[in-house]
């Protein structure tokens, strides 16, 4: 333990996701020492975040405005969805470049041992985006784990019921990876998702 | 013994770190068992879903100073990819693990290993409505943990059944003596089908009706909460919407 102010900070870092006691010593003392180390910019960055970045009041997705640039971009299909669980999500969507729909961020999966059901979730704000507007597809891409894929059976179970394409991201054998190395699940993911050869 | 070896049931999973994740599992031979799982958060991870809850795998050790870490994992049983292609019945698995890790905080027994793996098992081959597999196994697990209710004999007094009064805390009917003031009464068909939960009376179970059933259900969930301290977060999240028809009905496999 340290006096005062510093252990403040350390305690303050611990809080921080994927941050233990070790690493929070270390930053600390990285921000004791280091004098180039402009403070300053680090204090008012995390000031402004909190002030400006809201989340999107269409889609959930961060956002400096009401609206995020995904939602206000008129050049993307406007009836295709893609329905994430992060925001970090749509990030990694986006850097494919294969996709020029909109999203939908649900804010997590479906977790009842977390205490998180389906109403924890923006699940209605979704159906009432299908509702307003013309949608014709909406692709589901949740994590391949299994609370990213129950939730992705919970929302076919509603979504079946408009008359609207569903569909699933496919999953299975990672590139760049050995057949022999896979588990079960994925291989049999892989088969199931198999697809012609084109000739 | 820096390595060892068992085979578990994994309960929960916690993110830790960048790719990490904290696995508590039930093992057969050594009670519960939280361990390290390195890297299994990123697509190219050597344990795939293997590591996920609901699945049934031989799991090898490396014993740490705080944490365990896992070296290797290897499939017994994959229950996680049927289950959770029903809602209903990842609604009800989840509630199963939350109360196999409740019940085995302190007493991790190889009954309580079994008795989940089969639950599981059964769940997802769609044997049974979820809502009655599930609380067949939670009036199960709470016997295995020293509560076994009683539907039948006083559990206060012993005196013969039938009784009607339920009482939770009391452990379950009671004459009607012992009932206090405005004591809920259950019907012949309600404590019926409680007892063949009990006893894995599978017949009785299945042919129950809807009204029977959440009835039934009602008071399983009465009376594990009151067992279980802090409660089930999960209980109130299980879909019984369809409990009487079965949407994941599969032929096991051979
Ligand atoms: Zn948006």
């Amino acid at each position: 333990m340290y006096e005062g102010i510093i252990q403040e900070l350390i305690d303050e870092l611990g809080r921080l996701p994927g941050i233990g006691p070790k690493s929070a010593q270390r930053i600390a003392f990285h921000i004791l020492q280091t004098e180039t180390f402009d403070v300053t910019r680090l204090a008012e960055v995390l000031i402004e975040v909190r002030d400006k970045v809201h989340f999107c009041s269409v889609c959930g997705n961060v956002s400096e405005q009401d609206t995020c640039s995904i939602c206000r971009d008129p050049r993307r299909s406007q009836n295709v969805i893609c329905v994430v669980e992060e925001a970090k999500d749509v990030v990694a969507i986006e850097r494919t470049r294969e996709f020029r729909g909109l999203y939908h961020v649900l804010g997590g999966a479906i977790s009842p041992i977390d205490g998180i059901g389906p109403d924890n979730l923006r699940i209605r704000e979704l159906m009432q985006r299908l509702a307003d507007a013309s949608i014709e597809e909406v692709i589901i891409a949740t994590d391949p784990n299994l609370e990213g894929e129950a939730t992705a059976t919970y929302l076919s179970r509603l979504l079946t019921v408009l008359e609207i394409r569903v569909t699933r991201l496919a999953s299975g054998l990672p590139v760049g990876g050995d057949l022999e190395y896979a588990d079960e699940v994925t291989l049999g993911r892989a088969f199931e998702g198999r697809r012609l050869v084109e000739k | 013994m820096p390595l060892y070896r068992d085979d578990v049931v994994v309960l929960r999973t916690h993110k830790l770190g960048e790719a990490d994740r904290i696995v508590t599992m039930l093992s057969r031979q050594n009670g519960k068992i939280r361990a390290v799982a390195k890297g299994v958060r990123r697509t190219a991870s050597k344990f795939g879903a293997r590591l996920e809850p609901f699945m049934v795998a031989d799991v090898q050790f490396f014993e740490g100073r705080t944490l365990d870490t896992i070296t290797q994992a290897v499939t017994i049983a994959s229950y996680g990819a049927d289950i959770s292609a029903d809602y209903a019945s990842y609604t009800a698995a989840s509630a199963m693990v939350e109360t196999a890790d409740k019940l085995t905080e302190a007493d991790a027994t190889q009954q309580q290993y079994l008795l989940l793996v089969g639950a599981l098992r059964s769940l997802s081959r769609g044997e049974h409505g979820s809502s009655l597999t599930l609380d067949s196994y939670l009036l199960r697990a709470l016997s295995l943990a020293g509560w076994a209710p009683s539907f039948s004999d006083c559990a206060v007094s012993g005196v013969p059944g039938p009784h009607s009064a339920f009482v939770v805390q009391l452990g379950g009917v009671v004459s009607d003596a012992l009932a206090p003031p405005g004591t809920p009464r259950l019907d012949h068909e309600t404590l019926g089908l409680l007892s063949a939960l009990l006893s894995g009376d599978w017949v009785t179970a299945d042919a129950a009706g809807e009204r029977v059933r959440s009835q039934a259900s009602g008071i399983v969930a009465a009376y594990t909460q009151w067992h279980l301290e802090r409660g089930l977060r999960s209980l109130e999240h299980v879909d019984r919407s369809n409990s009487t028809v079965n949407t994941n009905k599969k032929v096991p496999a051979a």
